[in-house]
């Protein structure tokens, strides 16, 4: 999976062209050529050229599992910001509550947070998201906090090795959103200890062996603790 | 003509501040230095101080400002107050409106807007030090800035200026030659393609001084490209270089 190390690419670099590649997420071809459109890692796998992005707002795709926090309640639906550059659309009809007209505010209100999926982006980029599946609901209290997008594969880990680390060595309730956003419940030390693993996460987004450096830190304060 | 005492240019072909005709002045760009902001940029220019940040795409707001089918790029230049000597008055003008809407519109053509309906981008250039050629300082910060936000685009813009003192055309103007040359020729390029995505011009010219110009600008628009460049490597690369 892993081709010659990671090449950083940058708007307008010519990657290949369309004769013996073809291109993927994040590229854009003029003349037969492919060039890349943003900042991002260079990956390419069978003969697709994809960019996976470094910076840069929550692209939602259907099916995703975000993270939102809802900014108005209508009379039959809620408008919820899931930081992408548009809000999302929550109707009545997609919750698993049975809401009488007019009764949204009893059920979700302003700053509230939600655990939900994305059901829809048209054309326009109208959002509409979904609270009627599993494991999908309202989160009650906890800690609510940003990451960069882009590196959200990275906190996961392969086969959510990362994200089960840092859930056992700390103890805490964490719900990752695609979105860029991570809820946390627990006691203070273990929030503390999630917060420094991200941010550790994050800058090091791009190297190889993470998950075992993060592993080690977690552990020695873990140590700590017991002292 | 203007007359003026100083000698912005000898016989040799040595200007007020020691560069030769073809030189740019010192150059320095560092990306993303703001937390706060998607994407940004501190650029130094010679004696040009400016810090660009981008936010977005956004929804657009008010809602009649937005375009369905496409995102609209929304630059502010503004001057600090302390920018210059007799501090400006604050707020803006007609020369930072002007500039506002040509670096808008030089981005516009750059950047994939077609990806975000409804949106806006909003790019903020704030100099904070001047020392002419500042909308070409503040273009090419922004266009860094966009990069660094993670914007999708056909290009990296650049700007440089070329012009006209003591009758013989060169790069870069500074201060002095700025206010007592003859002209000023600012553009913004695409590297890539060549297109030329802002053209002004301050003085006078005659057709053959003008293609002279603006191939020197063109010249100098290429070489702070590669400066563009290694300044986002430098920032991204790094990480990866560690391990």
């Amino acid at each position: 999976m892993q081709n010659e190390g990671r090449q950083v690419v940058i708007p307008g670099q010519i990657l290949g062209e369309t004769s013996g590649m073809r291109p993927g997420r994040g590229t854009f071809v003029e003349n037969k050529k492919i060039y890349a459109e943003r900042l991002g890692v260079l990956n390419i796998q069978d003969k697709f050229v994809h960019i996976i992005p470094l910076r840069g707002r929550y692209d939602p795709i259907v099916g995703d599992f975000v993270i939102g926090v809802v900014e108005e309640a209508a009379t039959s639906n809620w408008m919820v910001d899931i930081n992408a550059p548009y809000p999302a659309l929550l109707h009545v009809h997609e919750v698993p509550w049975e809401i009488e007209f007019a009764d949204t505010e009893k059920y979700l209100n302003t700053g509230d947070t939600i655990l939900a999926k994305i059901l829809s982006v048209d054309e326009s980029k109208k959002l509409q998201i979904t609270l009627n599946d599993r494991n999908l609901f309202k989160l009650k209290g906890g800690h609510l906090i940003e990451f960069e997008p882009s590196v959200y594969r990275r906190i996961m880990g392969k086969k959510y090795s990362m994200i089960e680390n840092i859930q056992k060595y700390t103890r805490c309730r964490i719900k990752v959103g695609k979105n860029g956003r991570i809820w946390i419940d627990g006691d203070a030390d273990g929030i503390e200890k999630v917060l420094a693993a991200i941010s550790m996460i994050e800058k090091e987004a791009i190297t190889f062996g993470l998950t075992n450096r993060i592993e080690e830190f977690l552990k020695k304060d873990a140590k700590d603790d017991v002292r | 003509m203007m007359k003026s005492d100083v000698e912005l240019i000898t016989s040799e072909g040595k200007r007020l501040d020691g560069r030769s005709p073809h030189d740019l002045r010192k150059i320095k760009i560092e990306a993303g230095v703001l937390h706060r902001a998607d994407g940004s940029c501190y650029l130094e220019w010679g004696g040009n101080k400016v810090l660009a940040a981008v936010y977005g795409p956004r929804e657009a707001v008010p809602r009649h400002t937005q375009n369905p089918l496409r995102a609209i790029v929304q630059a502010r230049y503004n001057m600090a107050a302390f920018s210059v000597e007799d501090r400006k008055r604050p707020g803006p003008d007609r020369r930072s409106v002007e500039i506002s809407k040509v670096i808008s519109e030089a981005l516009e053509k750059v950047i994939l807007t077609e990806q975000f309906p409804r949106a806006s981008i909003d790019v903020n250039i704030e100099v904070l030090d001047a020392e002419a050629g500042t909308r070409c300082a503040g273009l090419t910060a922004a266009a860094v800035a966009l990069v660094d936000a993670g914007i999708p685009m056909r290009d990296i813009p650049v700007a440089c200026a070329a012009g006209k003192i003591g009758g013989q055309v060169v790069l870069d103007l500074g201060k002095e030659e700025d206010n007592l040359g003859d002209a000023d020729l600012p553009i913004a390029i695409s590297p890539r393609t060549g297109d030329v995505l802002l053209l002004q011009m301050d003085g006078h010219l005659t057709v053959d001084e003008f293609n002279q110009a603006f191939d020197l600008a063109l010249k100098g628009c290429h070489i702070v490209s590669e400066l563009q460049k290694n300044a986002i490597m430098q920032k991204y690369q790094s990480v990866a270089a560690e391990v």
